[in-house]
C-alpha cells in the first residue's frame, strides 16, 4: 500500500452559474494502488464533484471551474498538453445509474477498445470481451446472447456491464459514482461481490453515502463534509477509532468492523491508533 | 347547485368538439376512401401508368410522373434536410453550445418553423429568378429541404435533449472525445431522430406550396436532376379545378395515393421508434 | 497496465489519437456551421425577398399600395388592400372557429377522456392533423362547397356557388383544429396532478379546475400552439386557392369570394411573371408575409414569458 497512483494537490472545484459555490475546497488526498478508497460523506457534501473532478469529467458541464491540480503517477491532469479523452482512458468512470450504450452487450463491452483501438484482430477483441466480462461475472448470464442489446439486460447486469465496459481500456483507476445506489439489494449485492473481487487488481476509488458498504468494501475511507476532508484513513482505524469530533457524530460513534476479508490488516488485533496520517485530517470548524 | 350545471355543460361541450373532429377525419378520410378507392378499384393502372398527352385536358393515361416526382423531390430532400437537422440539433446540446445561443437559435427555428411554405417557395422561386435559372427537380428539393429542416431539427434536438446524460458521462469516461461521445447520443436518441424524420418525409411529401412555383408542374415523366416536374399535391391542386370529369377523378385517386402513404408513414414511424426503443437505456420497461 | 515499452505499438497508438482528434476538429467546424444555418436561412430569406421587393417599392409609395383597392398587374396597379383584407378576414374566421373546438377537444382527451378511448381518440387527432392540406381543399370540394351553396348561404340571404372568404375560413379551421389540439394535449397532460389534486381538495369542480388552474398552468404552451395554428391559417395557400374564388375585390360579405395574399400569389405568379414590376410586387407579398408572421412570433414570445412568468406554478 505504498504506490500512490493519484493523487489530488490543493484541489478545488468551483460552480460558477447563477451562485458561486466552492464544492470542493483545497482537497489533497493519495488514493493507494490496488486498494478501494471509499469516499463518504452526507448528500451534497461534494462527493461527487470530487470524484468526477479526478478525471475531469465535470469539464463536460458549464461553469465549473478547477483549481490546485490531481497528479497520476506523477503526471499532471490539468496543466498538461494531454487531450482529456487520454486521461479519461487511464481514469475510467462508472455513473451512478447503470447505463446500457444503446448498442449490443457486445459492443458495450467492446465500445472503449473500438475507439482506442486497442486491439489486434476481431478474435482478439472477442478475446478481450470474454475476459472483462469474465471478470465482472456477467460471461456465464450473457454468453448466448451478446447481440441482444445491452439495455435488455436487469439493472444489476447493466451496472457489471457498465463496469467490465470501463475495465477493457485497461485503465490505472477505476472511479464509480454511487454504483449501487440504484439498484436493488440482490443486485447491489452482484455488484457489490464484483468490486470486492476486482480491489486487488485495481485501484477503485468509491463514493458512496452508505457506511455499511463501506464497511464492507472500503480498504481506506475518506470522509468528506462540506468540500473539505475531515479525516482519511484504513477503514479500520477509521470506523473504530475516528479522531474527529465530526467523524464521530457522522458515523455514530466507534463501531467495530467485522469482515472475513478485511485485507488491511489481521482481523482479531484491538484497534490502533493511526488516526490523522491522512494527508489532509481537515479543520473542524462549524 | 348552479355550479354543477356549468360542470356539466362544460362536460357536454369538450366531447362535443372532440366528437366534431373526430367526425370531421371519418369524413374527410370517408370521402376520400369512397371516391379515390372507387376510381382506383375500377383502374388500378393509373398509379404505374405514365401520362397520355392530353392528360391534364383528358385524363388520357395515369399520373406516375407525379408519384415518381413525389419521390425523386422528397427522399432526396429529407437527406439533405436530415443531415443538417442532426447536425444542428447537436451543435446545440451543452457539448457544443452555450445555453444563451441554443435558446437564440431555437427561437429562429420556431419562426421557421410557423413560417408558411409559400414562404420558401417564393425564396426559392426568386433564387431561381435571379440565377436564371428553370425551374426543376432540383430546386424542389431545395425548397422541400428549406421547409423540412426547422421540423426534423426539433424532433431531433427534442430527442437529444432527452437522451440519458449518463450515456454522455459513460462514454467520456471511457476516453472518447466529444464528437465520439456525441455519435453514442444521436444513437441514444435514435427513436426520437427516426420519428422526426418520418415526420419530416410525410409533411415533405404533403406539402403543395414550396412546389408549385419551384418544379415547373410538368405533366411529363421527370426527365433529369435540372428538368421540370411535378409532385403529388401539385397534381391533386391542378386536377381539382379541371372540367374534365375524368380528370377530377384522377385527383381522387391520386389523394387517397397520397394519403394511403402518408398514413402509413406514421404508422412506419411508431413502429420503427418501437424497434430502436429495445436499445434505448430504459426503453423496455 | 504501466509502462508500455513498445514503440511501435505507441507510435501507432498516437497516431490514432492523432486521428481522432483531428475528427473531433474537423467535425467541430462543421457543426458549428450547422449551428448557424437557422440564423442563416432568417437572415438569407428576409435580405433575398427585401432586395428583389425593391422595384415596385421604389416605384410607388408603400402606403398607397397598402390602402389601394385597384389590383391590375397588367396596367401597373398595385394595391394590396382586397387581398389583405380577405387575408384578415380568413384568418380571424378561422381562427374564431377553431380556437374553441381545439381547446374543446383538447381538454376531453386530457382530462376527461380514459383508457382506451383517449388513445383512440388523440391518435385519430394525430392522423388528422397530418394530412395534407390540400386533401381537405379537394374534399371540401364536393362536401362544403354545395352544403354552403345551397343551404347555408340562403339562410343569410346571400348567392353563391358556396366558394368563398366563409367556405375557406371553415376548411382552413378544420386543417388547423387538430394540429393546436394536438400541441394543446401536450402541454396540458404535461401539468403535475398536484395541480389537479390541490384545486379539487379545496372543493372547486372540475370546470373550476381546468379554467382557472389547469388553463392558466398550461398557457404558455396552449398559447403558443395557438400560435403556430395562426402561422398555419396565415400563410394557407393551397385551400385558399381552390376555395375562394380568386376575385381580386374588397369582399362585402363573409360569403362573397375574394382573394388572399398568398392566393395573390398563387393565381399572378404564373402569366405574369415575365413583367418585372409584377413579378417584385409578387416577392413583396411574400415579404410581407414573412415579416408578419415574424413580427407575430417574436412578440409573442415576449408575451409567452410574460405569461409563464404571471402563471408560474412551481
Amino acid at each position: 500500500m505504498t504506490d500512490t497512483p493519484l493523487t489530488t494537490d490543493q484541489l478545488s472545484v468551483t460552480y460558477t452559474g447563477d451562485r458561486e459555490i466552492e464544492a470542493v475546497k483545497g482537497v489533497s488526498i493519495g488514493f493507494p494502488a490496488n486498494t478501494l478508497t471509499t469516499i463518504i460523506g452526507p448528500s451534497g457534501c461534494g462527493k461527487s464533484t470530487l470524484l468526477k473532478s479526478l478525471n475531469r469529467l465535470h469539464e463536460i458541464q458549464e461553469n465549473v471551474t478547477i483549481d490546485g491540480d490531481v497528479l497520476l503517477s506523477g503526471d499532471s491532469v490539468y496543466n498538461t498538453d494531454v487531450p482529456a479523452p487520454e486521461i479519461r482512458k487511464r481514469i475510467g468512470y462508472v455513473p451512478q445509474t447503470p447505463t446500457a450504450l444503446p448498442v449490443s452487450i457486445y459492443e458495450n463491452v467492446a465500445y472503449g477498445l473500438r475507439i482506442h483501438g486497442d486491439y489486434e484482430s476481431k478474435a482478439d477483441l472477442d478475446e478481450k470481451v470474454e475476459t472483462y466480462l469474465r471478470k465482472v461475472n456477467l460471461w456465464d448470464e450473457v454468453a448466448d446472447r451478446l447481440d441482444a442489446p445491452g439495455a435488455e439486460l436487469s439493472t444489476g447486469q447493466i451496472q457489471r456491464l457498465c463496469v467490465a465496459r470501463s475495465l477493457a481500456v485497461e485503465p490505472d483507476v477505476l472511479l464509480c459514482d454511487e454504483v449501487t445506489s440504484a439498484l436493488d439489494p440482490v443486485s447491489a449485492e452482484s455488484v457489490e461481490k464484483t468490486l470486492k473481487r476486482l480491489k486487488s487488481e485495481y485501484t477503485i476509488i468509491l463514493v458512496t453515502h452508505s457506511m455499511a458498504q463501506a464497511r464492507r468494501l472500503a480498504d481506506e475511507v475518506v470522509f468528506l463534509y462540506l468540500g473539505e476532508v475531515i479525516e482519511s484513513n484504513d477503514v479500520r482505524s477509521f470506523f473504530e477509532d475516528p479522531q474527529q469530533e465530526r467523524t464521530k457524530a457522522f458515523i455514530g460513534g466507534p463501531t467495530p468492523v467485522n469482515r472475513e476479508d478485511n485485507a488491511t490488516g489481521p482481523t482479531t488485533t484491538p484497534p490502533t491508533s493511526a488516526g490523522g496520517e491522512g494527508p489532509a485530517a481537515g479543520d473542524d470548524k462549524q | 347547485m348552479n355550479r354543477y350545471m356549468t360542470q356539466r355543460l362544460f362536460g357536454i361541450a369538450v366531447r362535443a368538439a372532440a366528437l366534431l373532429v373526430v367526425g370531421v377525419l371519418l369524413l374527410v378520410i370517408g370521402v376520400t376512401v369512397a371516391r379515390g378507392g372507387g376510381v382506383l378499384l375500377a383502374d388500378p393502372s393509373i398509379v404505374f401508368t405514365p401520362p397520355g398527352s392530353r392528360y391534364m385536358l383528358e385524363g388520357t393515361g395515369g399520373f406516375l410522373h407525379a408519384v415518381l416526382g413525389s419521390l425523386f423531390i422528397v427522399g432526396p430532400a429529407t437527406v439533405v434536410s436530415m443531415v443538417a437537422a442532426v447536425s444542428t440539433a447537436v451543435y446545440l446540446q451543452s457539448d457544443y453550445s452555450s445555453r444563451r445561443f441554443s435558446d437564440g437559435v431555437n427561437m429562429f427555428l420556431n419562426v421557421l418553423w410557423g413560417t408558411p411554405p409559400i414562404v420558401y417557395g417564393v425564396f426559392v422561386l426568386t433564387i431561381i429568378i435571379a440565377t436564371g435559372a428553370q425551374t426543376s427537380l432540383f430546386f424542389g428539393i431545395i425548397a422541400i429541404a428549406i421547409f423540412q429542416y426547422p421540423i426534423m431539427t426539433r424532433y431531433t434536438d427534442e430527442a437529444l435533449r432527452a437522451a440519458p446524460e449518463t450515456v454522455r458521462e459513460s462514454t467520456y469516461g471511457l476516453g472518447a472525445t466529444r464528437f465520439e461521445s456525441m455519435r453514442m447520443t444521436v444513437r441514444a436518441a435514435a427513436p426520437g431522430v427516426i420519428a422526426g424524420l418520418v415526420m419530416g418525409f410525410a409533411r415533405g411529401i404533403g406539402d403543395a406550396a414550396t412546389v408549385l412555383f419551384t418544379t415547373g408542374r410538368s405533366t411529363r415523366m421527370p426527365g433529369g436532376l435540372f428538368e421540370a416536374a411535378t409532385t403529388l399535391p401539385v397534381l391533386i391542386f391542378d386536377q381539382a379545378m379541371s372540367f374534365n370529369a375524368e380528370v377530377r377523378s384522377h385527383a381522387y385517386a391520386a389523394a387517397f395515393v397520397l394519403t394511403s402513404v402518408v398514413l402509413g408513414l406514421i404508422l412506419l414511424s411508431k413502429l420503427l421508434a418501437g424497434r430502436y426503443a429495445r436499445y434505448t437505456p430504459g426503453g423496455n420497461r | 497496465m504501466t509502462t508500455d515499452t513498445d514503440s511501435l505499438q505507441n507510435r501507432a497508438q498516437s497516431s490514432r489519437l492523432g486521428r481522432r482528434l483531428l475528427a473531433e476538429r474537423y467535425s467541430s467546424y462543421w457543426l458549428t456551421g450547422a449551428g448557424y444555418l437557422a440564423i442563416a436561412l432568417f437572415a438569407g430569406i428576409t435580405l433575398l425577398l427585401f432586395y428583389r421587393s425593391l422595384p415596385i417599392l421604389s416605384e410607388y409609395p408603400l402606403s398607397s399600395m397598402l390602402t389601394s383597392a385597384n389590383w391590375d398587374p397588367a396596367a401597373n396597379n398595385f394595391g394590396f388592400l382586397p387581398a389583405i383584407v380577405g387575408t384578415i378576414y380568413v384568418t380571424a374566421l378561422s381562427m374564431l372557429m377553431g380556437v374553441p373546438i381545439a381547446l374543446g377537444a383538447a381538454i376531453y382527451i386530457a382530462e376527461y377522456a380514459e383508457g382506451r378511448t383517449k388513445t383512440l381518440v388523440a391518435a385519430l387527432i394525430d392522423v388528422l392533423a397530418a394530412i395534407p392540406s390540400v386533401i381537405f381543399g379537394l374534399v371540401a370540394l364536393i362536401v362544403v362547397v354545395p352544403v354552403i351553396g345551397r343551404y347555408v348561404a340562403p339562410v343569410f340571404s346571400e348567392n353563391t356557388v358556396g366558394v368563398g372568404i366563409f367556405t375557406v375560413s371553415l376548411v382552413i379551421a378544420i386543417v388547423v383544429t387538430p394540429f393546436m389540439t394536438s400541441l394543446s394535449v401536450e402541454s396540458l397532460e404535461s401539468l403535475p396532478d398536484e395541480l389537479r389534486e390541490t384545486s379539487l381538495g379545496v372543493g372547486a369542480t372540475k370546470f373550476e379546475t381546468i379554467r382557472s388552474v389547469l388553463l392558466r398552468a398550461a398557457g404558455p404552451g396552449i398559447f403558443s400552439a395557438i400560435l403556430l395554428g395562426f402561422g398555419r391559417v396565415f400563410g394557407a395557400t393551397i385551400v385558399p386557392a381552390l376555395l375562394i374564388g380568386g376575385q381580386t375585390q374588397i369582399p362585402n360579405s363573409i360569403f362573397s369570394t375574394g382573394q388572399t395574399l398568398p392566393t395573390l400569389i398563387v393565381n399572378d405568379f404564373g402569366e405574369l411573371m415575365s413583367l418585372p414590376l409584377t413579378q417584385s410586387a409578387l416577392i413583396f407579398v411574400g415579404l410581407m408575409l414573412v415579416i408578419v408572421v415574424w413580427l407575430f412570433n417574436f412578440g409573442a414570445m415576449l408575451v409567452q414569458q410574460r405569461l409563464k412568468r404571471r402563471w408560474q406554478y412551481q
